[in-house]
């Protein structure tokens, strides 16, 4: 039953990370990248109960991760719409002044 | 679990609804036009990764997703497509090129873990936990006695991501 989590949640992360490589709207993109954290939280919590050694810490962990994730959404967004309001943009092809 | 046996058991059949739902959720997120409909959809996939976390008997797990995925993280975002311009992401030139290289790249990511998850060997020894109806209260205990250093630096963490958030997003004063 382990492999079976283990198969959905590489689903999950490869559908995340074509997500956020393709789209190009950031909020999308953002989108795709809460998908992969919810990948890894999906492992931590089945291992947690099929893992080696079953423990309680895979769900802390987890939950540990959660509250990492929302300030990460809570940051990203309000970094978009400054962004937003400064370039008149939500294209992240358009954010490129590192490399200019 | 070796090999490609199935027993149909409870676990299995709940196992394959949900994992149903959140990959249909996942692949219309990426396909649908327009961004409202796309968070609809997450909002999905989020819901099916709780019920997931109830079927591995997380059940303090599952109601956290719930709060904070399906309710704070989706109104989060949608907050963040209405302040943004929602008008423009749908009708975008595509670039064949790029998708297909990102598509290319996410397969073989899938082929080399899929490829690692079958090849493992598990060690098979330990039985599976048996969380009991007192999750929740375990849970509690854990996280005031032996992980309560990173529980209180998750709330330092929260209070300054949350505080920067507002201090980043404010209007400028002309």
């Amino acid at each position: 039953m382990l492999s079976s989590y283990l198969t959905m949640a590489a689903i999950l992360f490869c559908i995340g990370l074509y997500g956020a490589l393709s789209k190009r709207n950031a909020v999308i993109v953002l989108m795709s990248v809460e998908l992969m954290l919810n990948a890894v939280n999906l492992n931590l919590v089945a291992f947690s109960k099929y893992g080696v050694v079953p423990s309680l810490d895979g769900q802390i962990f987890s939950l540990f991760t959660i509250s990492v994730a929302a300030a990460e959404v809570a940051v990203g967004v309000a970094i978009l719409i400054a962004l937003f309001r400064r370039r008149g943009t939500a294209n992240v092809d358009e954010f490129n002044e590192m490399r200019r | 679990m070796g090999g490609f046996y199935i027993d149909w058991s409870g676990e299995l059949v709940a196992f394959f609804a949900f994992a149903v739902v959140m990959i249909v959720g996942a692949v219309l997120m990426l396909t649908l036009t327009k961004v409202v409909h796309m968070v609809v959809s997450l909002a999905a996939v989020f819901l099916g990764l709780g019920g997931m976390f109830v079927v591995l008997e997380a059940e303090f797990v599952a109601f956290v997703q719930v709060l904070i995925y399906s309710g704070a993280v989706t109104i989060l975002l949608l907050f963040g497509i209405m302040m943004t311009d929602h008008q423009a992401a749908q009708h975008e030139p595509t670039r064949p090129v790029h998708e297909i290289v990102s598509a290319v790249a996410a397969i073989v990511l899938f082929g080399i873990l899929f490829y690692a998850i079958r090849t493992t060997e598990f060690a098979p020894s330990a039985p599976p936990l048996q969380a009991g109806v007192d999750n929740a209260m375990e849970i509690g205990k854990q996280l005031y006695t032996q992980h309560v250093i990173p529980f209180e630096l998750v709330s330092v963490l929260l209070t300054v991501a949350f505080i920067g958030a507002i201090v980043i997003a404010k209007k400028e004063a002309e």
